[in-house]
């Protein structure tokens, strides 16, 4: 339905063009107000504000899943690396948050001092108390900008797209597609993790960065708040994220891009310059990961070089498959859903279930039975939670009629095209 | 009263006794020991020397006892006669005395008469140099080559004679050679020609032993020093520029203040302190406290304290620079001798580069025996992903399960040798069967969707991690080798190897001919290679392309199980060790070339390589290493995109 591209629709706004759209932003806007309102923030205090921080968190989650979506199901690249872009995000705003944080604390602690201290003294103090971890007492080269906010806002943009950049431009100029392509991110995520997990990596090793949830200068305004602007923040962002997406993949652009997926050497031969359309998605797609990433970790309040193991890539590649790929709510419905079950389950909250006389702890069996249905959506039900509204929507929708003209199932047919 | 009866008592048995027992004072070492009577009854380390060295060189055979019974403390001397006897304590009051000429038995004596001779250490250590030289000739070679060991733990200048004299009497050849490898070592060490130790020290050119650098290093040390004018002479080593990587600013400026040529400099804390305590109504030394927020401004308010003479001077950075450039700071040896440091340092060359060439044999044996890991990791990919085009991102947790059932098994046969018999079939057996199950199951229906095989493959790999961390826990299990893979083969003191990773690489050999043996040289090899190649021509051919795909698939994953024991009796086993080494395995395919066994095996050679050389630049930091190995890897695609064995033609298309 979003795939129309008939030129009677094109004078229309965006947003009206694309009804799913609409209400998508509608649903998204209701529930930011629902959850303001039961928050303990603002609101009548029924959501904790740790609920409130979790489902910040799958905002964010949705974010990034959109972006995956656009790459993979759009474009066809299975990434397999793209929550280093995320975890990249995060550990650009979370350098700043625990720089400012530790510079306020210590230029309070050294203002009891008889002297005032030097900014040397105040640098040595910050270094000394985040890098007195892991045996540093100086800030690496990379810690350079960590003073100023919009410097590594501009970070959480740049660092995950520079990566990209270079890595889909040495990727995609030499040809590498399909599996090797997967494979490829993902021992890029794998390399990125390793070089975090060393000391000497300037970001902590394996402690990471942590106590992200304080922000610098507003300790007294409390997290009840605090959780309830990083929600709308997040879902702020996810709203402008999913209307840049329906853009990018409307249109002629959206069209070229399923062309790819669907078959590239025929786009090629089109004359389409096939590299620079991927680069780009793959570009973009990190880019919003990393917007994604950094929104997600102020929540989660710290961030180590665990979550970018490639296992953390996966279950992205799975709540999208889930959720159903090729459209965009499919990967924000299959992020919500999956990260917000997995919660429920892992948190112990589940019931036990007994099977004869062994008892299934879903705390440990979650992962097989996820395992498990994640074969059985790509096996029986390809198209996901997304296909459910399919099935809803065909009622309704007329016959198409004509041949197929393209090799895909959002391809024109005859009669479409005719008009 | 009676204490003195009893004193009587033993006096009158003991006259009755002596008579019976004369002790003969004209003895030849009775003698010798009568010379130096005096100055062995003083017992004083700096005078003592003569009378051991007359003893030592007497020639006596009786004189080894003398020396062994003085230092045990068991020589007393008659204090009427001055005769020296060794003797035993019966009693708090009695010793049983033996004469040192004969072994005869003198009496039982009260101990009163007699003055039991105490060594301190310095004397027993002499006695004991001394008692070396009677070692070193005695009859038994088990007794020289203890003196040999004993020489070698703590040698001595007084050994060096000994040895000498030993060297030209020896005749066990083993023994002749350890004793003149320790006189040259101890010429090195102790000799006072310098001709003579320079030519020992040559004459160990490119030697690996440690006690030749422990020898050598302490003639080669060197020491900075500083000086208006450059000089000359053997003795310098070469000059030193102050903020160099040997000598940075800080330590040449701290040569300065040691040495008195230069003003202390003060610590940032210490002038801070300082600064702190002299502080006078808000104002130091009339600056005002709130504007000493620079270090510019902390140094002026110190120099000023510095002029009213309320603390020391102390250098500021101007005057460090300038002290730094009037002086020139030179390297030179310690050794009382330069040419004996030259030699010696000339030699701890030659053996770093013999060390640095010993070292790169022992790196290349490691990287032989990772690429060989890497090698069984990766063969079974190359069957279902190299030959059948198959993604399997499962095929970690086959390995993992291959090392489970190598553990599960040991726990039922406790022989090892006979476990790992049994366990190595079973395994192959368990994880066939898994793969056939799964090869039916799911990735049959997505032969044509690659993507979504691996996504599907994924979710079991997700799934049996989770399942085996359930059944076994999670942490590390053991799979124990066998005795006779205990321990290691080592060809010197640098390069040796573990017998457990010679049995990994004769594994990856072996796997790797019974591949090429599979493939080339039986029927399910031409029928897998025919419908890879063109399935439905194979098919009208009567080969039925289901079973095939099934056959392979299990008999990849079959080895996959074999590899994961072989890995688990080298590694830990866990639910995750198959994670570990997934990407690593296609990386090595696909660098290797997808679709060639002998890609394969130059993939994981060169995987192998590369992480051990990375590993050597950078000891510290194997996770680096990995690091950089996937870097380099993501390159090295750029270049060969299709692997180190490209396939051409149709197959490569496939």
């Amino acid at each position: 339905m979003a795939d129309l591209t008939a030129g009677s629709l094109r004078s229309r706004p965006l947003v009206l063009r694309y009804p799913a759209t609409l209400v998508f932003l509608a649903c998204l806007a209701l529930f930011t107000l629902g959850v303001t309102i039961l928050s303990e923030g603002f609101g009548i205090g029924v959501i904790s504000t740790s609920f409130v921080k979790t489902l910040g968190k799958t905002l964010c989650l949705c974010l990034v899943a959109l972006a995956m979506d656009l790459v993979w199901g759009y474009c066809g690249i299975l990434s397999l690396g793209h929550m280093a872009f995320f975890g990249l995000g995060g550990y650009a705003i979370g350098m700043w948050l625990m720089y400012e944080r530790t510079r306020l604390i210590v230029v309070d602690s050294l203002a009891a001092a008889p002297l005032p201290p030097t900014p040397q003294e105040i640098s040595d103090g910050i270094a000394s108390q985040i890098f007195g971890v892991v045996g540093a007492s100086e800030f690496p080269p990379i810690w350079a900008f960590a003073h100023s906010l919009p410097l590594q806002l501009a970070a959480v943009v740049l660092a995950p797209g520079l990566l990209a950049l270079v890595f889909g431009w040495l990727a995609f100029r030499s040809r590498v597609t399909g599996v090797y392509l997967s494979i490829l991110t993902q021992a890029m995520t794998l390399a990125l993790a390793l070089y975090l997990f060393q000391n000497d990596s300037g970001l902590r090793g394996n402690n990471g960065l942590s106590g992200l949830q304080n922000l610098p200068g507003l300790e007294r305004v409390g997290q009840a708040t605090v959780s309830l602007w990083f929600f709308w923040g997040s879902a702020l962002a996810l709203g402008l994220g999913y209307v840049l997406a329906t853009w990018v993949v409307s249109g002629k652009f959206g069209s070229v891009l399923r062309g790819i997926r669907d078959d590239e050497a025929r786009v090629r031969f089109l004359g389409y310059p096939v590299e620079a359309f991927k680069l780009f998605i793959f570009t973009l797609s990190a880019v919003i990961a990393g917007i994604a990433g950094a929104l997600y970790y102020p929540q989660a309040g710290i961030i180590n070089p665990a979550e970018l193991a490639p296992i953390a890539s996966i279950y992205l590649a799975v709540w999208v498959a889930i959720g159903g790929r090729g459209r965009l709510y499919g990967a924000v419905i299959g992020a919500a859903f999956v990260s917000l079950l997995s919660t429920w389950f892992t948190g112990g909250q589940a019931p036990d279930l007994w099977i004869g006389s062994y008892r299934v702890q879903w705390v440990n069996w979650w992962t097989v039975l996820l395992g498990l249905s994640f074969v059985a959506v790509t096996l029986f039900a390809p198209k996901g939670i997304g296909g459910l509204i399919d099935l809803l929507a065909e009622r309704r929708r007329p016959d198409r009629h004509g041949k197929d003209l393209g090799p895909g199932e959002g391809a024109l047919r005859e009669e479409e095209a005719d008009r | 009263m009676t204490r003195h009866l009893w004193k009587i008592l033993a006096l009158a048995v003991t006259l009755v006794a002596a008579p019976a027992t004369a002790q003969d004072a004209d003895a030849p070492i009775q003698r010798v020991l009568q010379e130096h009577g005096q100055i062995i009854a003083d017992s004083s380390r700096l005078t003592i020397g003569p009378a051991i060295d007359a003893l030592a060189t007497s020639g006596l055979p009786a004189a080894q006892t003398v020396l062994e019974k003085w230092r045990a403390k068991e020589m007393w001397r008659d204090e009427a006669s001055g005769l020296f006897v060794w003797a035993e304590e019966i009693d708090r009051d009695t010793i049983r005395a033996f004469d040192f000429a004969d072994g005869a038995e003198i009496g039982t004596r009260p101990d009163d008469d007699y003055t039991q001779l105490k060594p301190n250490s310095g004397i027993r250590a002499m006695i004991g140099a001394a008692l070396v030289r009677f070692q070193l000739s005695d009859p038994s070679p088990a007794i020289r080559a203890r003196a040999l060991n004993a020489i070698e733990r703590d040698a001595e200048a007084s050994h060096l004679v000994a040895l000498r004299e030993a060297a030209a009497t020896e005749d066990n050849p083993r023994l002749a050679d350890r004793i003149a490898r320790l006189e040259r070592l101890l010429t090195i060490r102790f000799a006072e020609d310098d001709a003579e130790r320079i030519a020992a020290i040559d004459s160990f050119h490119g030697d690996l032993a440690v006690d030749v650098r422990a020898a050598l290093n302490p003639l080669a040390a060197t020491v900075i020093d500083v000086a208006t004018v450059m000089p000359e002479g053997e003795a310098i080593v070469g000059r030193l520029r102050p903020g160099s990587d040997r000598l940075p600013e800080a330590d040449a400026y701290a040569i300065l203040v040691d040495k008195g040529l230069a003003k202390p400099r003060i610590s940032r804390d210490a002038q801070r302190a300082a600064l702190v305590s002299h502080i006078d109504g808000g104002a130091v030394a009339g600056i005002e406290v709130a504007t000493l927020d620079t270090e510019a401004a902390r140094e002026m308010a110190y120099a000023a304290l510095a002029e009213t003479g309320a603390v020391e001077p102390v250098a500021t950075s101007a005057e460090i620079t300038a002290a730094l450039d009037g002086f020139t700071f030179y390297e030179r040896y310690t050794a009382a001798s330069p040419a004996v440091a030259i030699a010696a340092a000339a030699v701890l060359t030659s053996i770093e580069n013999t060390v640095a060439l010993n070292q790169a044999a022992d790196l290349a044996l490691d990287a032989l025996s990772l690429a060989s890991i890497y090698f069984l990791a990766a063969i079974g990919l190359a069957i279902t992903f190299g030959v059948m085009g198959v993604i399997n991102m499962a095929h970690g947790e086959f390995i993992m399960m291959g090392a489970y059932t190598g553990y599960v098994v040991q726990q039922i046969v406790p022989d090892y040798t006979l476990s790992i018999l049994v366990a190595l079939p079973l395994a192959f057996a368990i994880t066939f069967a898994a793969g056939v199950a799964m090869e039916r199951l799911v990735i049959r229906w997505l032969y044509h969707r690659p993507l979504e095989t691996l996504l599907a493959t994924f979710g079991i790999s997700i799934a049996l991690q989770q399942i085996a961390k359930n059944i076994f826990g999670t942490q590390a299990r053991p799979l124990t080798s066998p005795d006779w893979l205990d321990g290691s083969l080592a060809i010197n003191d640098i390069v040796s190897i573990s017998y457990i990773r010679i049995a990994i690489f004769i594994l990856a050999l072996v796997f790797l001919a019974l591949f090429l043996f599979v493939m080339n040289r039986t029927r399910l090899g031409l029928e897998v290679r025919a419908v890879t190649q063109n399935p439905r021509m194979a098919a009208s051919m009567g080969i039925n392309p289901d079973r095939i795909n099934m056959l392979t698939f299990g008999f990849g994953s079959g080895i996959a199980g074999i590899a994961g024991v072989a890995i688990g009796l080298y590694a830990k086993v866990t639910s995750e060790m198959g994670a570990d080494y997934i990407v690593q395995s296609f990386m090595t395919v696909v660098v290797g070339g997808v679709g060639s066994i002998w890609g394969t095996l130059l993939g994981a050679t060169m995987v192998g390589t590369l992480q051990k050389g990375i590993e050597w630049l950078n000891p510290s930091n194997t996770l680096a290493a990995q690091t950089y190995m996937i870097l380099f890897i993501i390159l090295f695609i750029q270049f060969r995109p299709r692997g180190i064995v490209a396939l051409r033609g149709r197959a490569a298309e496939a």
